[in-house]
C-alpha cells in the first residue's frame, strides 16, 4: 500500500487512514443498498426504504437516551417500523405508500420527542445532526463486527428469497398459485431492507441510504433486461459513485482552501448522473426499436 | 393418476366477497385429463369459483379436493410491470422453480424446458422482450407457458382466450389438449365464447345465482338447453361437420325463472 | 393556554390545518405521500442558498419548492414516481448540506426545519402563512373536479379533455407552494402527518368525495388543537403529538373501514 503514497497528489489519498475507512465502510453500505434496493424498488417500496431510514433516526436518539450502541437503536426503530408496515397486511402498492407515509409521520414525530428529551434529560444536543446525517469518516471501531453481520444478513436473506420474490413481485397470485409462501417472503424482505437501512442510515447518513438503496437499482432497472443483470449493474453504479464521490471529496479541498465539500453531496450527485443517462440509454433503446420495424413496413 | 379419479372435486363449496354471497352451492367434479369450460354471464362468479379453488378466498362452506401435482393458474386481469427486468423467457423460466427459496444455477435441461414451451406458445418471437412491455394477447401466451412449464395436474385458466387473435386461440385451444393428455392434466377454463373450445371440450360447467350445472359437452350445447340457461334464444348450429353456438339475444322466460329458483330450474340430463 | 403569546400558535395551525386537509385529501386521492413529504423537505436548500445569496429565505424556498415541482415532474417521465421523489429529495438534501456548509450556517436550522417552532411565529410569519393557505384552498377549488377525475384514471381524464400532465404539474406545485412556506414555521414533520393521516382516514366514513375532503379538514383541526393543547400541558414537542394522533387516526380508518379493505384483499 505504501507505494501508492507517491503517485501524485492522489498519493494521500491511499494512506489515509479515515480515507480507507471510508472507502471500506462507503463501499459496504453501497454493495448491500444496492442488492437490497433492487427488490425494494422493482416492488415499489421506494418510499418505505427512505421512510425507514428517517424513522431509524429516532432509534439513535433513543440510544443516546438508554445508553446503548447507537447500531441497536438504528436497528431496532427500523425493524420495529418495517414491522408495523408488514403487519398492517397492506397489498396494494398505492395504499402501502400511505401506510408508509403514517409510519414516518409518527416515526419523526418520535424522533423530535426523543430529541428533545435528549436535550432536557441527557444534555446531549449535537445528537440530531448526528442522527440526521451520520458521516462515514467518523465510525467508531467499535461498531464494525456488528455491522459486518448485519450486512451478511441482509445479503443473505436477500439471495434466499430472490426467486420466490421475483415471481410475487410480478404477481402475487402467479407466486401463490405456485406454493410460494408470499407472506413470508415479504416480511424477509422487509426485515432485509429495515437491516440494510438502519447499517445504511448509521454509517453513512439517512440523506446518502435513501440515494444508495434507490438510485442505482433505479437505474440499473431502466436498461438491464435480465434479473442478474440488473444486480450486477445496480451493484457497480453504487460502488462507482460511492468511490467516485469519497475521491472527488478528497479533491475539493484544493477547489476551496481549507474546507473540503460533502462526500454525500458527490456521491448523490454521480447517483443521479448515472440515473439520468441510464434513461437516456433506455430512451433512446425504446425509440429506436420502436422505428425499426416501421422503416421495413415503408421498404416494401 | 388414472381415470374416473376426481382431480378435482367441489362439494357445496359457498364463498361470501364483503356482504355478498357470491357462491352459494357449487358441486362438480373434474377427473385427469378432461377438458372444462367453466361458463356464464359477467358477475357469475368465474373468476371467484377458480380463485376459491386456488385457495385464495376462504370457502364458507363445502370442500374443495386438489390433485397431489402442481396447480397452473393464468389470472382474468394482469397488469405486468414494464419497469421489471424480467424477459418473456425468465417469467416461464420462474414458472419452473420460482418458489422455491434460494439461487440455482442456470441449467441445460432447464433452458431446454423453457425453449420448449416458448415455441409451443409461439412466444420465442419475443423471447428476450421485458414481459411488461409486451401486447395482451403476447402477455397471455407467456404466462399461459408460466403456468403449463411446471406439468401441473390442474390447469385453472381465467378468460386466457379473450386478447388472441383467432388464428392463436385455435392454436393455443388444441395445445391445451394436446398438454392436458400429455401431462394427465385436468383444465378447467372460463371462457364467453364457447365456439372455439367446442371442438376439444368434455365437460361444461355453468355458473348461475351462485349455483354449478354440469353436463357432458354434447348434452349442454344444445339449442334447447343452452337457451334454458342463458336466458336468451341460443342456436346450436352444425355447419360443416362443426358446431357452432350463436346467441340470438332474446330475454326468454326461463331466464326470470332460473333468477328465482336456479337449482330446480336448471337439470341437465 | 390562549394568553396572546399562544394565540399566534393557534391562528398559524389552524390555517395550516385547514390547508393541509384540502391538499391531504388529494395527496391520498393521488397516493402522492412520498412527494408530500420530499417536496417541502426539498425546499430547505432554498433557505441556505437565500442566505448565501443575501435574499429573502422566502426567495429562495419558493425557488427551490418550484424546482423541485419541475424535477420530480420530468423524472416521473422516465420512470416511477416513487423513485423521482427519492433522487429529488436526496439530490436537495445533499445539495442543502454544500450550501449549510459554504454558508457557513450551521446545521441545527434543519432540526428546526424538520420539527418546527410552534411558539416563536411572529405577525409577519403568521400574514404569510395566511396567504398562502388562502391562496392553497382557492387553487384546489379550482382545479378539484379535473384532478379528482384525473386520479381516478388519467386516461379517463384525458378523454374528458384535461391535460393529464398539465394536471400533475399543477397538483405538485399547489403541494410544494403551500407547504414550503410553512414549513420553516410549522416543520416539514407537522405538514406532512397532517396530510396523510387524517385523510386516509376520512376516506372510511363516507363514500363522496367532497364530504370526505370535508372530513378530512375537520379530522386536520381536531388533530392539531389537541397536539397543541397536549404540548402545552407536557411540554412535549407539537410533532411528536400530531404524528402520534394522525397515525391514530389512521387507524382508527382501518379499522372503521376494515372489513371492507379485507374482504377486497382477500
Ligand atoms: N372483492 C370483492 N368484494 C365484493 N364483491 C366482489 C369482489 N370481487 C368480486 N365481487 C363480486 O362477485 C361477483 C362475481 O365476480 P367474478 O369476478 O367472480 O365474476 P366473473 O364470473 O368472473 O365475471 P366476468 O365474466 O366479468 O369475469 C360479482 O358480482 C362481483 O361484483
Ligand atoms: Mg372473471
Amino acid at each position: 500500500m505504501d507505494s501508492i503514497c507517491t503517485w501524485g497528489h492522489m498519493g494521500g489519498f491511499w494512506c489515509n487512514q479515515p480515507v480507507r475507512v471510508a472507502l471500506a465502510v462507503g463501499g459496504g453500505a453501497a454493495l448491500v443498498c444496492a442488492v437490497v434496493g433492487l427488490s425494494t424498488v422493482m416492488r415499489r417500496q421506494a418510499f418505505a426504504g427512505h421512510a425507514l431510514a428517517d424513522v431509524s433516526g429516532a432509534g439513535g436518539s433513543a440510544s443516546y437516551l438508554l445508553g446503548i450502541n447507537p447500531l441497536f437503536g438504528f436497528l431496532g426503530m427500523a425493524a420495529a417500523a418495517a414491522g408495523v408496515m408488514e403487519w398492517a397486511q397492506v397489498r396494494e402498492a398505492r395504499e402501502r405508500d400511505l401506510l408508509t407515509g403514517v409510519v414516518l409521520g409518527a416515526g419523526l414525530g418520535l424522533a423530535a420527542l426523543l430529541l428533545y428529551l435528549d436535550m432536557t434529560v441527557r444534555n446531549v444536543s449535537g445528537a440530531a445532526i448526528t442522527v440526521l446525517f451520520g458521516s462515514m469518516f467518523t465510525i467508531p471501531p467499535s461498531i464494525v463486527p456488528v455491522a459486518l453481520i448485519v450486512a451478511a444478513a441482509a445479503l443473505g436473506a436477500s439471495a434466499l428469497i430472490f426467486r420466490p420474490l421475483l415471481v410475487s413481485t410480478l404477481s402475487i397470485d402467479l407466486a401463490r398459485a405456485q406454493g410460494a409462501r408470499v407472506r413470508t417472503i415479504a416480511r424477509i424482505h422487509a426485515m432485509a431492507l429495515a437491516l440494510a437501512v438502519s447499517l445504511a442510515a448509521m454509517t453513512v447518513g439517512a440523506i446518502l441510504s435513501t440515494a444508495l438503496l434507490i438510485g442505482p437499482a433505479a437505474a440499473a432497472l431502466q436498461v438491464a433486461r435480465r434479473p442478474a443483470s440488473a444486480l450486477a449493474l445496480a451493484v457497480l453504479i453504487g460502488l462507482a459513485a460511492t468511490w467516485g464521490g469519497i475521491a472527488l471529496a478528497y479533491q475539493s479541498y484544493y477547489w476551496t482552501p481549507g474546507r473540503g465539500w460533502p462526500v454525500s453531496f458527490f456521491i448523490v450527485m454521480l447517483i443521479v448522473c448515472a440515473y439520468l443517462l441510464a434513461s437516456a440509454v433506455a430512451r433512446r433503446r425504446s425509440g429506436s426499436s420502436a422505428t425499426a420495424p416501421l422503416s421495413g413496413c415503408q421498404e416494401h | 393418476m388414472n381415470a374416473g379419479e376426481a382431480a378435482v372435486a367441489l362439494d357445496r363449496v359457498a364463498v361470501t366477497l364483503g356482504e355478498r354471497p357470491v357462491l352459494r352451492e357449487v358441486s362438480f367434479r373434474l377427473e385427469a385429463e378432461q377438458f372444462c369450460a367453466l361458463i356464464g354471464t359477467n358477475g357469475s362468479g368465474k373468476t371467484t369459483l377458480l380463485r376459491a379453488i386456488l385457495g385464495f378466498i376462504p370457502v364458507q362452506a363445502g370442500r374443495i379436493d386438489l390433485p397431489a401435482g402442481a396447480i397452473g393458474y393464468v389470472p382474468q386481469k394482469i397488469t405486468l410491470d414494464p419497469g421489471l427486468p424480467l424477459r418473456a423467457r425468465d417469467v416461464i423460466a420462474l414458472g419452473l422453480d420460482g418458489a422455491r427459496f434460494g439461487t440455482r444455477l442456470p441449467s441445460k435441461a432447464r433452458a431446454v424446458r423453457v425453449q420448449e414451451m416458448l415455441r409451443a406458445v409461439g412466444a420465442e418471437e419475443f423471447a428476450e422482450q421485458r414481459v411488461g412491455t409486451l401486447s395482451g394477447g403476447q402477455q397471455q401466451r407467456v404466462l399461459l407457458a408460466h403456468a403449463l412449464v411446471r406439468r401441473p395436474k390442474l390447469l385453472l385458466l381465467d378468460e386466457p382466450l379473450a386478447n388472441l387473435d383467432v388464428g392463436s386461440t385455435a392454436e393455443i385451444v388444441a395445445l391445451l389438449r394436446r398438454l392436458s393428455h400429455e401431462f394427465g392434466a385436468a383444465v378447467l377454463l372460463s371462457a364467453h365464447d364457447m365456439n372455439p373450445l367446442l371442438p376439444v371440450v368434455d365437460r361444461i360447467v355453468y355458473l348461475a345465482n351462485g349455483c354449478a350445472v354440469s353436463g357432458k359437452a354434447d348434452e349442454v350445447v344444445r339449442t334447447e338447453v343452452l337457451s334454458r340457461l342463458y336466458g336468451y334464444h341460443v342456436d346450436v348450429l352444425r355447419v360443416h361437420g362443426r358446431v357452432v353456438v350463436i346467441a340470438a339475444g332474446a330475454r326468454t322466460e326461463s331466464r326470470d325463472a332460473l333468477e328465482r329458483d336456479p337449482v330446480h330450474t336448471i337439470t341437465v340430463p | 393556554m390562549f394568553s396572546a403569546f399562544m394565540l399566534h400558535a393557534w391562528i398559524v395551525a389552524t390555517l395550516v390545518a385547514v390547508a393541509a386537509g384540502c391538499v391531504g385529501f388529494f395527496v391520498v386521492a393521488r397516493r402522492a405521500a412520498f412527494a408530500a413529504h420530499a417536496l417541502p423537505l426539498g425546499a430547505f436548500p432554498g433557505a441556505a442558498a437565500a442566505s448565501l445569496m443575501g435574499v429573502n429565505e422566502f426567495w429562495g424556498l419558493a425557488g427551490f419548492a418550484v424546482l423541485g415541482v419541475l424535477a420530480i415532474g420530468q423524472l416521473q417521465r422516465a420512470g416511477r414516481r416513487e423513485v423521482a421523489s427519492a433522487l429529488w429529495l436526496a439530490s436537495a438534501l445533499a445539495l442543502g448540506v454544500l450550501l449549510l456548509g459554504l454558508s457557513g450556517r450551521y446545521a441545527q436550522s434543519v432540526y428546526g426545519l424538520l420539527f418546527g417552532d410552534l411558539l416563536g411565529i411572529d405577525t409577519r410569519q403568521m400574514a404569510v402563512v395566511a396567504g398562502f393557505s388562502g391562496l392553497t384552498v382557492a387553487l384546489v377549488a379550482w382545479v378539484a373536479r379535473p384532478l379528482l377525475l384525473d386520479s381516478l384514471s388519467s386516461e379517463l381524464a384525458s378523454a374528458a379533455g384535461a391535460r393529464a400532465a398539465a394536471l400533475e404539474f399543477v397538483f405538485l406545485g399547489i403541494l410544494a407552494l403551500s407547504t414550503a412556506i410553512a414549513v420553516p414555521v410549522v416543520g416539514a414533520l407537522l405538514v406532512f402527518s397532517l396530510m396523510v393521516g387524517p385523510a386516509s382516514a376520512a376516506r372510511a366514513f363516507t363514500d363522496r368525495p367532497w364530504r370526505s375532503l370535508a372530513v378530512a379538514v375537520g379530522i386536520c383541526l381536531a388533530t392539531v388543537w389537541s397536539a397543541i393543547a397536549l404540548a402545552y400541558v407536557t411540554n412535549w414537542p407539537v410533532g411528536f403529538f400530531v404524528g402520534a394522533l394522525s397515525a391514530l387516526c389512521y387507524a382508527a380508518g382501518r379499522l372503521r373501514g376494515g372489513t371492507v379493505a379485507l374482504a377486497q384483499v382477500a
